[in-house]
């Protein structure tokens, strides 16, 4: 019914946007719907999961569930101590000091024994709790560290993160809870069996109240939970919106879209309130309900217990008893139920955690897996590689070529023609779907990633960069590199005099992704990054497009030492950047349409040749048909 | 006011220690504000205390029906003869006790279903001016302010400010009522044993009051600690494939640790504190509760008072202990409502540095004639640090403006003042005379376009992206854009064409369709000045040919400025200006700046020499 609600105020909504207010083509915030939010309450599988995370504190589970047992005993207990005190110490008539005494001194010994029973449980389960969330946390963030990057290719950061956070925060909430429902429980069974010890007729008097209940939250239970998932998901709608909007502000203002996002959050934040109204309703209806039937119990108790005791049937105390037993009868139900939408939400939770952990790892190392040694020759081969995001459409078709030991060879293509895939293949980022790529005579699928990581360094087409210091972004994790090593590289890559014009130097702070930087500024910080790893072979993919040819000299001729010996592959659209490679590559569409080197290329007037003179030349001096066939031969990118 | 600016090394302000500092204070003033806010919702805050005041007494009954009870039934037992009558007002007792149950539970509910949609109607409103306020700052804030503590204030701080009027104002009226006027009838009722009652009180008040404040204190600490895990993973997960690239997965996971273990010994401490604290409150509760049977028990057998009142005392207390251990939590959401709120008001007070000036009018455009006379710029927070020094040009409509220069010369700084993403120090910049800090931001946004160098995709599909400045575009028109820029075709060649969804920030599109896909987003717009800044790096020349070929139709129209590397982005430009350290140190066309031999010239000479010609000395050391 929930559900029928939302659909309704969505229609209403919509009308609003028929009447031009809402633009046809306009979102805020990822459009993707949370998958799998309506879950079960008790999935075994999920719980599997989860048990595994709180094995190795099954000590703990243990003690603390014999302190919440022992806990409920005394809760137990101190109503009938208080019966005993009322009903053997004062009854007129038959007054007993001793008793009252007695009672007084059990009533100490309950009330110890509660407070270390308590203080016990609490301790042990909130810290076991924190350590299990930190746990599952840590397993999923260093599994991320080995998904591939197809799978991160497809999921947004932020949906992790709230995974990272938001549902491993659930299973902790999970955990507290779930010890608290075997307290829960027990104290239910225990009122129930206290009750029906203490006088058998007038306890099931008043449990009769219990179907009644039941039957209420048969109907209930299925709307509210309707209504508490409609509640939660809209607010992570809302909530992504919202990140959404401080993501790519700068884009938003450049665009003017200010007003027309109001306008769309507006709807989200309205769908907001009105799920969270309805959840607050079904919420609360349950309580004059539950009041209701403590009413009654009470009621029931009072006439037939009173009658009872007037006949003699009843202690006086007992009825006192009942009636304090009635009062805490219905704060178990009250908080199970609570737990209730818990434990359904740590369902959920719960599986969005094993997503997570059950992504494949298709991108694994053999068992068998050799470490790249430094020493090897540094040799790259593509044989007969064919790759695509999608097995449908490859990007890379039938690829083979051998970059010798110490050779520099250069890729270049129309936008979009599988260079930067192909780099990625160098890297094992992907596995290939026929061929092989071998780097220093092993097939990339037999070396470790690892040591493969250590010998390919590179420099991405987005430069990205870390929050922190300069000095820590070109360090990065080569711990063992001085700060020497990494004024030398700033210095190669002529970021050093830009670097000391910043307040503090190479201790001066970026911004978020290097914000305070010029794109290019951030590019060269990445390239003195690849410089510090040290590596046999050195991928440059457009590692000097946003910088100009002057500067882009100077480092040229500073790397000539530096890079001695190293293997070096390089992908640029200005050619003057690759014009002295040893070896220049074209692809176009996934293929290799020429190699040779400058001149060669030059002479045989293919691609290259017109390119280069693109490159260069005033436009109005390109023939047409040259253009043409640059159109014919570019355009399917 | 701008030379100062400059040259003076002003401290460096950071927005979002600003943000922070206000956190302490004022809490009482924000405190107020959310009353304010709150009270826009006069009915609703009415109906929640109204019925927190009535639901209060009625629980307030129920121990004293029930000690009626228990007495009438003793009563009755004792004394056989009244038994009729006794039975009697049995049940009257049962039927008023059933009805005080009902109502109670009634009000209960509209207690909280008001107070709870109060906080849900704020949180509305908190959540849009939060929205919007985000939206309009300007871009130095944004540099300054790191974008996960933007969205904990937008999410976690709004919370704690919604939920104030339900955990802490109904919340502080049911427990005045319920501790106030259980603690005046049980005093009135007997005064020993009501204060024996009522004992365990202000001790479970002070600690728990105590406790909350030292959590709260401590939350602000370990939200600290979190922020930092959350940035490490964030930043790895936004970074992977440089994570990847480097292989340095284990130190990675050797950042996390690091964080992940601050973060958790504090939270163990804090459950430390949360623990010792609940287990003595219930305890001194209890402890309270045997005194009173004790004494109570004495007094019954002395005949001073009945079993029956003895039992109001003993529920009295029992309804009471809820009250008192909350009054810790009460003390947590007014402590909480004032952190969050000030952090939060600190945000929606900011002030937005670029805005409408009060006397500003809509930009008018007749010769769409672009100025910069004399501009100079430092970015806010580093004024030390000149980045722009006298420039000055101009450019009229269907003229072209190439600008070229090493990194950090201040190309992107001078694309970004002409929308106002900051405002320059010095001098001023004219659109037809107009200075554009005397013009609308809405009119001179809409004249202006950036495609900008490392521009921001959303996650939608491919033609919400193009359409994004103009969602109601016709799909022609998105078409168009998308030829112009040159990436019509790839998409057609996609399974899903334009209904395509790009992955975050486009990163299942090559670096080069990205960049088309921004040139064809800024394409649907209809500015007098278009900037590309260095918007074609990543695109062949071939592309990059046929995208200036659709553009020259585009450019006629407008002032058209082109930053780029490749000196065939701009050799056709009208006037190329040479940038270098914020100065203009060279500028004239193509053919002139050839003739001069300076710097330009240089450049031209390293992109179209032949490559036999280079020094070979920078042979095979293409890197
Ligand atoms: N948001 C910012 N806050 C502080 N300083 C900045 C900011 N953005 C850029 N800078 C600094 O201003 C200077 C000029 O940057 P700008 O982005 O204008 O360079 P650019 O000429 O566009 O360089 P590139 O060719 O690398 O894109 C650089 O030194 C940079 O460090
Ligand atoms: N992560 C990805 N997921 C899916 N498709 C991708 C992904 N990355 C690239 N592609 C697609 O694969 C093709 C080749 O992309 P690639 O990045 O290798 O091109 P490129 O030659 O580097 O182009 P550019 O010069 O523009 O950078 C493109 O059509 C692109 O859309
Ligand atoms: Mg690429
Ligand atoms: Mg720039």
């Amino acid at each position: 019914m929930a559900q029928g609600h939302a659909g309704e105020m969505e229609a209403e909504r919509n009308d609003v946007r028929d009447d031009g207010g809402r633009p046809p083509r306009a979102v805020v915030g990822s459009h993707r719907i949370e998958e799998e939010m309506f879950g079960k309450a008790f999935d075994s599988n999920i719980v599997k999961r989860i048990w595994a995370f709180v094995k190795p504190y099954r000590a703990k589970v243990i003690v603390s569930v014999a302190a919440v047992l022992v806990f409920t005993g005394t809760q137990l207990v101190i109503p009938l101590i208080i019966r005993y005190a009322i009903d053997h110490g004062m009854t007129p008539g038959m007054v007993d000091r001793t008793a009252l005494l007695l009672a007084a001194g059990a009533f100490l010994l309950a009330i110890l024994i509660n407070y270390a029973a308590s203080y016990t449980q609490e301790i042990v389960v909130g810290k076991m709790a924190e350590n299990v969330l930190f746990d599952i946390r840590r397993a999923m963030f260093g599994h991320l560290q080995k998904v591939s990057l197809s799978f991160m290719d497809k999921t947004e950061v932020g949906r992790l993160m709230s995974r990272l956070q938001g549902d491993v925060n659930s299973m902790q909430e999970f955990l507290e809870t779930s010890v608290l429902s075997v307290g829960d429980i027990a104290l239910l069974f225990g009122i129930v069996f206290v009750m029906l010890w203490l006088d058998f007729r007038l306890g099931l008097l008043t449990l009769a109240v219990l179907p009644i209940l039941f039957i209420v939250r048969l109907f209930w239970l299925p709307r509210a939970r309707d209504a508490f998932m409609a509640a939660h998901e809209t607010n992570s709608v809302a909530n992504g919106a919202l990140a959404e909007a401080i993501h790519g502000v700068r884009a938003v203002q450049s665009m003017d879209r200010q007003q027309v996002n109001f306008v769309l959050y507006d709807d989200k934040a309205h769908a907001n309130l009105k799920t969270h109204l309805t959840a607050a309703k079904y919420a609360q209806v349950m309580v004059p309900i539950v009041d209701t039937l403590t009413g009654i119990a009470m009621a029931v108790v009072i006439v037939v217990g009173g009658s009872m005791v007037m006949n003699g049937g009843l202690d006086i105390g007992v009825m006192v008893a009942f009636l304090f037993y009635i009062q805490r009868f219905f704060d178990p139900i009250r908080s199970l139920t609570l737990q209730y939408s818990v434990m359904q939400r740590a369902m959920a939770s719960g599986k969005r955690l094993t997503d997570v952990l059950d992504v494949r790892i298709d991108v694994e190392d053999k068992p068998d897996a050799k470490v790249l040694s430094p020493d090897m020759d540094g040799s790259v081969e593509f044989k007969n590689v064919t790759f695509g995001y999608s097995p449908k459409h490859p990007v890379l078709k039938d690829v083979s070529f051998k970059v010798n030991p110490g050779e520099t060879v250069a890729l270049v293509g129309p936008t979009g023609s599988g260079k930067s895939s192909a780099m990625a293949l160098v890297h094992r980022f992907y596995d290939v779907q026929q061929g092989q790529v071998l780097v220093g005579g092993y097939d990339v699928r037999d070396l470790t990633q690892e040591s493969l990581g250590r010998q390919v360094a590179m420099v991405l087409q987005e430069p990205f960069l870390f929050t922190g210091t300069v000095f820590e972004n070109i360090h990065y994790h080569k711990t063992e590199a001085t700060r020497e090593q990494v004024i030398e590289a700033a210095k190669a890559v002529g970021a050093h005099d830009f670097i000391m014009s910043l307040a503090g130097g190479y201790d001066a702070d970026l911004g978020e992704r290097g914000g305070n930087l010029s794109l290019g500024q951030r590019q060269l910080i990445s390239f003195a990054r690849a410089l510090v790893a040290d590596a046999k072979i050195l991928v440059l993919d457009e590692a000097t497009a946003n910088i100009d040819s002057y500067t882009e000299m100077l480092i040229q001729r500073a790397l000539v030492k530096l890079l001695e010996g190293r293997t070096g592959l390089v992908i640029a659209h200005r050619l003057a950047t690759i014009r002295g490679a040893d070896r220049i590559i074209v692809l176009q569409n996934g293929r290799i349409i020429e190699t040779g080197n400058h001149a060669q290329l030059m002479a045989k007037g293919g691609l290259y040749s017109k390119l280069y003179n693109l490159n260069y030349a005033s436009f109005d001096d390109i023939p047409e048909e040259v253009l043409e066939a640059s159109v014919q031969n570019g355009s399917r990118t | 006011m701008t030379s100062e600016a400059i040259g003076s090394a002003t401290k460096p302000r950071n927005s979002l220690a600003h943000v922070k500092a206000a956190g302490w204070g004022k809490g009482l003033n924000t405190l107020a504000r959310i009353t304010r806010m709150n009270l826009r919702h006069p009915w609703q805050v009415a109906f929640a205390i109204g019925s927190t005041i009535i639901a209060a007494t009625l629980q307030l009954l129920i121990p004293q029906l029930l000690g009626r009870a228990v007495d009438q039934t003793q009563a009755a037992f004792a004394g056989g003869e009244a038994g009729a009558i006794a039975e009697q007002a049995l049940w009257i007792s049962a039927l008023l006790l059933l009805l005080v149950s009902t109502l109670r539970g009634l009000f209960t509910m509209s207690q909280n279903y008001f107070a709870e949609a109060v906080g849900h109607h704020i949180g509305y409103e908190l959540r849009l001016a939060c929205y919007e306020k985000i939206q309009r700052l300007s871009f130095s804030f944004h540099d300054q302010v790191h974008s996960g503590d933007l969205i904990t204030i937008g999410m976690l701080d709004l919370e704690g400010v919604r939920m104030f009027f339900s955990t802490g104002v109904v919340r502080m009226v049911l427990l005045t009522m319920l501790i106030g006027i259980g603690a005046y009838l049980l005093i009135s009722t007997d005064l020993v044993l009501g204060l024996l009652a009522l004992s365990f009180v202000p001790f479970v008040a002070w600690r728990s009051s105590v406790t909350q404040l030292k959590l709260r204190a401590t939350w602000l600490d370990l939200q600290e600690r979190l922020s930092v895990l959350s940035r490490v993973m964030e930043e790895n997960l936004g970074g992977i494939r440089v994570v990847r690239a480097f292989a340095s997965q284990a130190y990675e996971m050797l950042k996390f640790d690091r964080a992940s273990k601050n973060a958790l010994g504090l939270a163990h401490e804090r459950v430390d504190i949360r623990v010792r604290n609940t287990s003595a409150m219930t305890f001194s509760f209890f402890f309270a509760m045997g005194l009173v049977l004790l004494f109570g028990g004495n007094k019954v057998i002395a005949g001073e008072i009945s079993v029956g009142r003895l039992t109001t005392f003993l529920t009295f207390m029992t309804i009471l202990q809820m009250p008192v251990r909350q009054i810790g939590l009460m003390v947590n959401s007014f402590a909480r409502a004032s952190t969050c709120g000030s952090r939060l008001f600190g945000l929606l007070d900011m002030d937005i540095e670029i805005k409408d000036a009060p006397d500003a009018k809509p930009l008018e455009i007749s010769e769409g004639t672009l100025r910069f006379e004399n501009v100079s710029f430092a970015y806010p927070g580093a004024e030390g640090r000149p980045i722009l020094r006298n420039v000055s040009f101009e450019a009229r409509r269907g003229e072209t403006v190439g600008i070229v220069g090493p990194p950090g010369s201040g190309k992107s700084t001078i694309a970004h003042l002409i929308p106002r993403f900051y405002d320059v120090a010095g001098g001023a910049i004219t659109l037809d005379g107009q200075d554009i800090r005397k013009a609308t931001l809405a009119s001179l946004r809409r004249e202006v376009a950036v495609v900008q160098q490392d521009a921001f995709l959303f996650t939608t599909t491919i033609e919400n992206n193009i359409a994004y400045g103009d969602p109601w575009a016709k799909e022609s028109r998105i078409e168009r854009a998308s030829e112009s820029a040159q990436l019509h075709n790839y998409v057609l060649g996609l399974p899903t064409g334009y209904q395509t969804v790009v992955g975050e920030r486009g990163v299942s599109l090559s670096g080069g369709q990205r960049q088309r896909l921004t040139i064809a987003r800024t394409m649907m717009l209809k500015p007098s000045v278009i900037v590309f800044d260095d918007s074609t790096a990543a695109i062949d020349a071939a592309t990059e040919q046929r995208i200036r070929v659709a553009m020259r139709r585009f450019a006629k129209d407008r002032v058209t400025i082109v930053i780029a590397h490749r000196l065939s982005s701009l050799m056709h430009a009208d006037q190329i200006l040479f940038l270098e350290n914020g100065e203009i140190v060279e500028r004239g066309r193509h053919e002139e700046l050839l003739a001069k031999g300076g710097r330009y010239k240089a450049l031209y000479e390293l992109q179209v020499r032949p490559g036999d010609q280079i020094p070979s000395d920078e042979d095979g050391s293409a890197g």
